[in-house]
């Protein structure tokens, strides 16, 4: 083993803890900061894959921005914490046996009988001077540009979704429009009912009420 | 380095769509409510102009474009326009009925034509990035028409139940997306078909590929047992949405299906046709026993697109020319058959009443013998009762699918279609035996009225002359499909 396969082995080590934390911890903050672990970890392992700037761009966008703004979401809603964890030891005794069920079968597929090292041919290294950034930019503008703008539009019917369901106009806003208020009709303001026109109405007294039942 | 050609041409109406979504956008901040009927007349010259476009651009050839991410074929051509025609008769249907409920608003037209844009970039994905996008982009603008209705509880938690299991659903197509890119090393369609012809790379891997391709697929298209979603969704959205998902989307499913399945993995064609058969079973089975319990006209019509996507799955599994002829043939009759169907309850439907139970189409020929017959033609089209258009659909598909020699499959599936019978004649009887429960007289445009007689009365007409059609279907799968 060379020195990358150790840091490669302690860097997913630490991915599979930290993974297995955000689901497993009971503070929805320590969830989150150990999702800014897992993120973090990740961002190592890519580096090792020589992908620099998509590891700097995962650092910088998810744990800078993205993760920081969930945390500010995470603390300012009140989650009560036993409500969400009702019925998980309910579900619990249907769900390991799937959840195990399903993993060795994803073991069995994807084990070293199909996916070992020996099979993929050793990549050559990178001749130096060569830019991860540019070639990635190049590819992004050229060969994917379709994928590319179809994202830009994603986001743009993410922005317009986002502010159509929650754009409210204020409810307890005063404002009156003035045209509005001149033209008013007669008929806007009043109904005129007509009604038959009105007999004596003999009182029901609890005597009444005791002779009618006799 | 080399000028690199985008044959800008080849996406010419995606191009027109994508504008135009951004310009009623812009020029809905400056116009007053009262002229918002500008925007409704400009989403139509839209969809009629990229159909103009789609059309004029047609050549019987495949062409790529975008280095090879995106197909501008004949099938193509043929689905765009099945595309266009049903979403601008959606518009037309739904104008009213948006209107009355305050969704009369440039958002809504926007997200509808981004969603058209969605389902032009899935029917014409030659990559699966390219469908993978074009697919979010459907699936973001649909859950945002869901909850369009913001102050209705039913719309909202229909919403998040569709967004929850639709973001399921494309992890699930990722996955499978990453697996077969692990043992083909190409993301194309065209890529991966000859990667698979030219050896037998690990098949244990490919077939659990496969398997999340077709749930994540099964899902979108709404066939059991993936098709939790569909009753629930169908139920809470305005039924103008409902409509939409209904009819339009099932087209862009059916294409993307087309290029996965089909042109990609067609080599696996033994591995899918079992998945497939299974699938086609269960959603009949489901479609048409669960419709039977339904009181709620939109939730039967849910279940009801439940087993025709059953019946849809049928004219796959032939792995023929023929077979996938007859299935988009199923999937246009399938799309006009619900906007018909849908279009009925939008005309019944008014301010603050939402004609969406069964009971509120008693006595309809009563109040309306026209329409009474006009839901008639619907529901027996549905039903595959001869002389409409759904009975040629579901002969065609069935006799597909006897080629292949599935015999006990179609005899099964002819008797699930007797069952699904009962639901569809039950309305015809509400309809025509009982006594109204309301009297109210039926409002609508001019316009809506006359497109939902002609949409149902072409029901009956390309019911008795289909040949028209399956020709096209037949040309646009020819000319497409080495």
């Amino acid at each position: 083993m060379i020195f990358q396969d150790y840091v490669f082995y302690a860097l997913a080590a630490i991915l599979l803890f930290a993974g297995l934390r955000v689901i497993t911890a009971r503070n929805p903050v320590h969830a989150a900061l150990f999702l800014v672990l897992a993120f973090f970890t990740a961002a190592g392992i890519w580096l090792l894959l020589e992908a620099e700037f998509l590891a700097i761009a995962l650092v910088l966008v998810y744990v800078g921005a993205v993760m920081v703004l969930f945390l500010f979401v995470v603390m300012m809603l009140d989650i009560n914490l036993d409500k969400l964890r009702e019925g998980f030891w309910n579900a619990l005794p249907i769900a390991l046996p799937i959840g195990l069920l399903m993993a060795a079968e994803m073991v069995m597929i994807l084990g070293s009988k199909h996916f070992s090292p020996d099979m993929m041919s050793t990549p050559t290294p990178r001749p130096a001077g060569y830019s991860n950034t540019a070639e990635l930019g190049r590819q992004l503008y050229t060969d994917y540009l379709l994928p590319f703008e179809l994202a830009s539009v994603v986001l743009l019917v993410a922005i317009v979704a986002a502010i159509a369901l929650t754009l409210r106009e204020r409810k307890d806003s005063k404002f009156i429009d003035p045209a509005e208020q001149v033209k008013v009709k007669r008929a806007d303001r009043i109904r005129i009912v007509s009604m038959p026109s009105e007999k004596e109405i003999i009182p029901v007294t609890a005597e009444a009420v005791e002779e009618k039942k006799k | 380095m080399n000028a690199i050609q985008y044959d800008v041409m080849t996406a010419l109406p995606e191009i027109l769509v994508l504008c135009m979504a951004m310009f009623i956008l812009l020029l809905d901040l400056f116009l007053k409510p009262s002229n918002r009927f500008l925007i409704y007349v400009l989403s139509q010259l839209t969809l009629l102009g990229a159909a103009v476009l789609t059309t004029v651009t047609h050549v019987p050839a495949v062409g790529y474009a975008f280095s090879g991410l995106f197909v501008d074929d004949p099938l193509a051509d043929v689905l765009k326009l099945g595309v266009y025609l049903s979403t601008a008769v959606t518009l037309v249907y739904t104008r009213q009925y948006t209107a009355l409920r305050g969704m009369f608003r440039g958002e809504f037209y926007a997200l509808v034509l981004f969603s058209t844009l969605g389902m032009m970039i899935m029917i014409s994905g030659q990559h699966f990035l390219t469908l993978y996008m074009g697919l979010e982009l459907l699936s973001l603008c649909l859950y945002a028409l869901v909850a369009l209705d913001r102050d209705n509880a039913n719309s909202t938690e229909a919403a998040m139940k569709y967004f929850v299991l639709g973001a399921l659903a494309s992890g699930m197509l990722l996955y499978g997306m990453s697996m077969l890119y692990g043992v083909t090393g190409s993301l194309n369609v065209s890529g991966v078909a000859d990667a698979l012809l030219s050896g037998a790379p690990d098949h244990g891997v490919l077939v659990l590929g496969l398997v999340f391709i077709v749930a994540g697929l099964a899902f979108k298209l709404g066939a059991a047992p993936f098709q939790m979603w569909v009753p629930d969704v169908y139920h809470g959205a305005p039924t103008a949405i409902t409509m939409f998902i209904g009819s339009a989307t099932k087209i862009a499913a059916f294409a993307m299906v087309i290029r996965l399945l089909v042109q990609a993995m067609f080599v696996l064609a033994v591995d899918w046709q079992g998945m497939l058969v299974i699938m086609a079973i269960m959603s009949m089975i489901v479609g048409n026993i669960a419709a039977i319990a339904q009181t709620n006209i939109k939730r039967m019509l849910a279940y009801s697109t439940i087993s025709h996507i059953g019946f849809l799955l049928l004219g796959f599994l032939s792995a023929s020319l023929n077979g996938y002829a007859s299935a988009t043939f199923y999937i246009l009759s399938y799309v006009l058959m619900t906007l018909a169907g849908f279009g009925i309850i939008l005309l019944l439907s008014r301010k603050g009443f939402e004609a969406d139970r069964l009971e509120d189409l008693k006595g309809l020929n009563q109040r309306s013998p026209w329409y009474a017959f006009m839901m008639l033609i619907v529901m027996f089209s549905m039903a595959g009762i001869p002389p409409t258009l759904g009975f040629y659909a579901k002969f065609t598909v069935l006799q597909s699918a006897l080629q292949a020699g599935f015999v006990a499959l179609v005899v099964f599936a002819v008797l699930m279609a007797l069952i699904g019978a009962f639901y569809y004649l039950r309305v015809v009887k509400y309809m025509y035996f009982d006594e109204p429960e309301d009297h109210s007289p039926i409002v609508a445009p001019v316009d809506m009225k006359l497109v939902l007689s002609i949409n149902a009365i072409g029901l009956l007409i390309l019911g008795m002359l289909p040949q028209r059609l399956m020709d096209v279907c037949a040309y646009a799968i020819i000319h497409s499909i080495q």
